[in-house]
């Protein structure tokens, strides 16, 4: 047997791997050209703007990595524990970030790299969640905010004989979630047992983002138990379960995604960012979703910062970029796409911004919608395990739903299971 | 062969008359490495396997053992030595022998029926059959299907309200079943995924044993009047032996380390991490993620539950070695 070819495949493979690993590791450095790695999870709609920077500066070009949402923050603490492996640009969601302030030594400072001019930039509260405790390091710039609204299906509502035009559905529970869990048991009764939301963890969440205090005080200390806003919201949520409202699907699974177009269940808690969300899930369903108001006033849920491992070889390209991404004028371009809204609040005068409707969701007003929302919110401060914390509670929600459990024992394996935090 | 050849290749030939008689003390020295050439040269053969073991395998786990005895996460610089403790704790914690409990389920769900089928299915692999290659290459694509996706597309399928099993459950008139929920429910659920992957490729293996076994058994057997079914049980399977140990204890390692199937049977979320909300179906490999590659990153823990689940795998290997031991002495 002839073993040539076999043999010159092989070099030529190996050459070609060692030329491949040349150019991995440089970031492309020879030709004068760099490549900022952007790790991401989910699609934020950059694709365009990376375009338009590299048209601006044309060394600068982009490599974008999207994971899944819980498996990029675990790789990015891994990555910046051990030192390498992390994207020049970082994006981090805000129940993640304060565990990420308390090693500010981890992330380039932005303040250092010229950050501290643009402080009024931003609303105040997404700027003071990316500061060190002590706020001498910034760690990274806000992308978007997550103002509560509800969206709801005007098909099922109209069949439940509830009101479907959204300024009506929000006087529906404008006072209280009390007022909400009864418009859910009227259109349980109305419609046979049909689903009024689809998890509890959700309706669960949003209540206690609106509380002053979330599950940890200023101190970091836990407070889920000494917390009357977390007890509060912990009974009525049960209360809905027992009335059989919710749908227990989990989010971010495939059946979730199903029940938007199934039309599954009526009403879901909306940040910004959901209605690209529902937009992409149930693209059959246009003009049936609509948007109101949330009931108990406002508050946010989600939303991003960028920040800049220290690992990353192009701190000062990589802030410029940053800058450049998280300007007004970008972020507008960013709700335009996706729907994820700006947490710049010069734009929230801005008509451009203010008028924008979306005809998916019946031509509702978003842009007004969502100024609203991320204009009342009122910040609340976010402890280090602040999306583990949540996780744990929205789990002891799920076994009510699913029915292994009383309310009691669910809240005491989850007192349980907080302590071993 | 190399072994062989080595001293016909000798320079020294002592056939040689033209080189003369070599001095006694250089005679010494070939004799020497004519020796060593014959004793140490198959060790430096197999020296590569060894070497690479021991960097990648021996030191990792010597490494663990000495993580487990520390109070390690990747989150501090300060590894406070803790000796014994963690495995005090892992042993004292429900949740990790509700883990363990688990796993024992899904591997007896997935491993007893999964064989049982593979050997039958060899047995009628042996037979006389049209396209012999392509029935026995098909029982091999399952096996090349990427772990991943079969645990994704399996998930769907048992989905509790738009999955495809609950689908044909309906129109049979048995009712949905909420797959995830229930503990046996999933348990059966995982154990599909994992034998759907892997019977085609234990048949194969049975297959090839089989066909090893002596024709003249079998006409013996024949003649002695033996149906088919008679002859697979006693006849084949006490021939191939060796090689159902093999594959019993193969599987069982890979069952005792059972992690991406409920990872992504439990979605991208929290229940993914613990095993559904009720920890329904956290396996040892998932309590272990929970532990090393979540919130705290635990490493000295996550450790200690490696080193436990290592000594389990262990314990459990031998068990079924000497259960296997008695198929010959039962026949």
């Amino acid at each position: 047997m002839n073993t040539r070819p076999i043999r010159a495949a092989m070099a030529g493979a190996a050459a070609a791997a060692l030329a491949l690993t040349a150019a991995c590791s440089g970031g492309g450095d020879d030709d004068g050209k760099i490549t900022l790695s952007v790790g991401l999870f989910g699609d934020f709609g950059f694709g365009p703007l990376y375009e338009e920077y590299t048209k601006l500066h044309p060394e600068i070009e982009f490599e974008e990595r999207i994971a899944e949402f819980a498996d990029h923050h675990t790789n990015l603490t891994t990555h910046l524990a051990t030192g390498s492996g992390t994207a020049d640009i970082e994006a981090v969601e805000v129940g993640y970030i304060s565990q990420y302030t308390a090693q500010p030594d981890r992330f380039h400072n932005l303040l250092d790299l010229g950050a501290s001019d643009l402080e009024g930039q931003w609303l105040d509260w997404k700027w003071q969640q990316a500061l060190s405790k002590d706020g001498e390091a910034l760690i990274g710039l806000g992308t978007d905010v997550g103002g509560m609204a509800m969206c709801y299906r005007r098909d099922l509502f109209e069949q439940a004989g509830l009101p479907v035009e959204r300024d009506e559905v929000s006087a529906l529970w404008a006072e209280s979630w009390e007022d909400y869990v009864n418009v859910g048991r009227q259109y349980s009764e109305a419609t046979g047992g049909g689903y009024f939301f689809e998890s509890s963890g959700n309706m669960f969440r949003a209540m206690v983002e609106q509380a002053d205090e979330g599950v940890y005080d200023r101190e970091d200390n836990l407070v889920v138990e000494s917390n009357p806003a977390i007890g509060e919201a912990w009974d009525l949520t049960v209360e809905a379960i027992e009335a059989g409202m919710s749908n227990r699907l989990q989010a971010w699974t495939p059946e979730w995604n199903a029940g938007f177009n199934e039309g599954t269940f009526a009403t879901i808690i909306c940040p910004a960012w959901m209605t690209s969300y529902i937009e992409t899930n149930a693209p059959d369903s246009v003009g049936l979703w609509d948007i109101a108001t949330v009931p108990g006033g406002a508050g946010n849920m989600g939303g991003s910062h960028l920040v800049l491992p220290a690992a990353g070889e192009h701190p000062q390209e990589a802030y410029a970029f940053l800058e450049w991404l998280t300007a007004p004028e970008q972020q507008l371009k960013v709700f335009e796409s996706t729907g994820n809204f700006p947490s710049t609040p010069a734009l929230y005068e801005d008509p451009a911004l203010t008028g924008m409707t979306k005809a998916y969701f019946n031509d509702a007003p978003v842009g007004q919608i969502f100024t609203a929302a991320a204009q009342a919110v009122e910040p609340q401060y976010q402890g280090p395990l602040q999306g583990d914390v949540l996780a744990t509670i929205g789990q002891g929600l799920g076994r009510i739903e699913d029915g292994s459990q009383t309310p009691e024992e669910a809240w005491s394996q989850v007192v349980s299971d907080l302590e071993s935090f | 062969m190399t072994i062989a050849a080595k001293p016909a290749a000798d320079p020294a030939g002592r056939s040689s008359p033209a080189a003369g008689r070599p001095r006694p003390e250089r005679r010494r020295f070939m004799h020497l490495r004519y020796r060593l050439d014959l004793k140490a040269s198959p060790y430096l053969y197999i020296a590569p396997f060894f070497a690479l073991f021991a960097v990648f395998g021996l030191f990792p786990l010597g490494y663990t053992a000495w993580v487990s005895a520390h109070d390690w996460s990747l989150l501090s610089d300060e590894h406070a030595y803790v000796g014994l403790g963690n495995y005090q704790t892992l042993l004292s914690d429900p949740y990790f022998w509700n883990a363990l409990g688990n796993t024992l389920s899904i591997l007896l769900l997935a491993t007893v029926p999964q064989l049982l089928a593979a050997l039958l299915l060899a047995h009628l692999l042996t037979l006389r059959l049209r396209g012999q290659t392509f029935w026995r290459m098909g029982m091999l694509l399952p096996n090349v299907a990427s772990v991943v996706a079969v645990a994704v597309i399996f998930s769907q399928l048992f989905g509790r309200d738009f999955g495809l099993v609950n689908w044909v459950l309906e129109s049979l008139g048995a009712g949905r079943v909420d797959w995830q929920t229930g503990s046996a429910t999933s348990h059966i659920a995982i154990a599909v995924m994992v034998a759907w992957k892997w019977t085609g490729y234990n048949a194969l293996i049975y297959l090839a044993a089989m066909q090893a076994v002596p024709r003249e058994v079998y006409e013996a057997a024949h003649l002695d009047g033996a149906s088919r079914m008679q002859q697979l049980f006693h006849v084949t399977v006490p021939m191939i032996r060796p090689t159902i140990v093999f594959t019993v204890i193969v599987s069982t390692i890979y069952g005792l380390q059972i992690f991406a199937e409920p990872q992504l049977f439990g979605g991208g979320g929290p229940n993914g991490v613990t095993g559904g909300a009720s920890r329904q179906f956290q396996t040892l490999t998932l309590y272990l993620y929970e532990h090393g590659f979540n919130r705290g990153f635990e490493f000295g823990y996550a450790s200690a539950v490696a080193w436990t689940m290592f000594l389990v795998i262990i314990v459990i290997a031998l068990l079924n070695y000497l259960f296997i031991r008695r198929i010959r002495s039962a026949s």
